[in-house]
């Protein structure tokens, strides 16, 4: 067998390449997340207080898209929409896709989130004369963003990583870049473990950063 | 042009491809499965070195993509002479990846087992193994059951990234069928729905056994 040198020097030239594809990972990422979350907000609280048939309308996105694949999602937006006379670059189309694929899960936790909150809480706010609109916004939407926010977060941190399965439509991010520079360089292994350690940074540098959000956000005692 | 229409043929090849997924899934449930119980039992060994191996374990495979990790196990492994098919390379990276998610799981229910179980056990003379096969893990069992279940939704929807490194089931199928018919809507519309009712019957029987675990849990509570 012959023995392998590791060479990391022609990755290591190109870490500007890398290092732009990591910022449009994060880019799709966070934009997908606020996307995401707008849709679960609206969601969970459609399916919660909407009218019945709203309610089934959003139950049935939820379960549809959380059992059907990412890959396959991001496939029928990218290809159908041109049929439909919408034409998406694929990183609008990577964008659509990944932010409806969030949207249901957050709607989910958003939806748990809800119902955590005690009745009495509402029904105090309706006494005292608060509009629905408000009570809807300073009970029930705040305190249940508090309760869900580590999962949340999990699912935030499932989506930094799903971001990857963008380069199927060629979308350009880490794993695109990656996979390109493989074809460049010939050297996968070493390309892999650099990307692999820059995803890992990612997850950790996000995780962080919610830490803190969370630590800012939600200083009111309970 | 002179496209092929999406017919009876290919719903029919559309539909068969999915023993495929079918069989990647019950690999990486079966592989992840006993690899997990194994990584599990690492973790909440006595051993500080054996605990830290296997959280770095559970680390790096929830902190890095699953089509990065299937990559380096396709593409990457020729510098030391390898050049698996793409079935071994993806049964084995989901295999590791679900083993990760397993240990964590399993790792979980472990844990949530009051400790005066340890200690009667420990009382009663048992050893470590001994102790886990007759007096946490049945308990754990029930515990773990419902996210298991969950998470068998997660492997089946994963597997659809092996197509990526060129594996037939059910959504390289999609796309090459697809390729020669050119009718997007019909064909991810068909394999959407396939996914769906390979998952759909999983998720309402982890809500199921999450539902019954709570209203045992709160039947419990009420007695204690």
């Amino acid at each position: 067998m012959p023995s392998y040198v590791f060479q990391f020097g022609p990755i290591l030239i190109r870490s500007e390449e890398l290092i732009h594809g990591a910022w449009l990972t994060i880019w799709f990422a966070s934009v997908s997340m606020v996307l995401g979350l707008a849709i679960g907000i609206l969601g969970a609280v459609a399916r919660s207080f909407g009218p019945r048939w709203l309610s089934s309308l959003v139950a049935a996105y939820v379960e549809l898209i959380r059992n059907t694949p990412l890959l396959i999602q991001l496939y029928f937006v990218f290809f159908t929409l041109p049929f439909l006379g919408l034409k998406l670059s694929s990183s609008a189309a990577a964008i659509l896709a990944l932010s409806i694929h969030l949207g249901a899960y957050a709607t989910e936790i958003m939806r748990a989130g809800i119902q955590s909150i005690p009745s009495g809480q509402i029904e105090a706010a309706k006494s005292l004369g608060l509009k629905p609109y408000k009570i809807i916004r300073h009970i029930v939407l705040l305190q249940a963003l508090r309760a869900i926010y580590p999962a949340l977060c999990g699912q935030f941190i499932l989506q930094l990583l799903g971001t990857s399965i963008i380069s199927a439509i060629a979308a350009e991010e880490l794993t695109a870049i990656a996979n390109n520079m493989v074809m460049q360089t010939f050297r996968s292994f070493e390309v892999y473990i650099v990307v692999a350690i820059i995803y890992f940074i990612l997850v950790q540098a996000f995780s962080l950063l919610f830490q803190g959000f969370s630590r800012f956000f939600f200083r009111w005692k309970t | 042009m002179n496209l092929r229409e999406f017919g009876l043929n290919e719903f029919g090849f559309l539909i068969l491809s999915a023993r495929w997924t079918i069989l990647l899934s019950l690999i990486a449930f079966a592989g992840g499965g006993i690899l997990g119980v194994v990584i599990a039992s690492l973790r909440i060994s006595a051993s500080k070195p054996l605990r830290m191996i296997a959280a770095g374990y559970i680390r790096f495979f929830q902190s890095t993509p699953i089509l990065i990790q299937l990559f380096m196990a396709y593409y990457g492994t020729a510098f030391i002479g390898l050049s698996p098919d793409p079935w071994t390379a993806a049964a084995i990276t989901f295999s590791l990846n679900s083993a990760a998610f397993f240990g964590d799981i399993f790792r979980g229910s472990i844990e949530a087992i009051p400790n005066g179980q340890w200690e009667a056990a420990k009382a009663l003379s048992l050893r470590f193994i001994p102790t886990l096969r007759l007096v946490i893990f049945p308990q754990a069992l029930k515990l773990m059951l419902p996210p298991t279940v969950g998470f068998m939704v997660q492997i089946v929807k994963t597997t659809s990234v092996a197509s990526l490194i060129g594996l037939t089931e059910l959504a390289r199928t999609a796309t090459m069928i697809n390729t020669v018919t050119f009718e997007p809507m019909l064909v991810f519309g068909t394999v959407a729905l396939v996914y769906f009712a390979l998952c759909w019957p999983l998720s309402l029987l982890a809500r199921h056994l999450e539902k019954r675990l709570e209203v045992e849990g709160r039947g419990r509570a009420a007695l204690a």
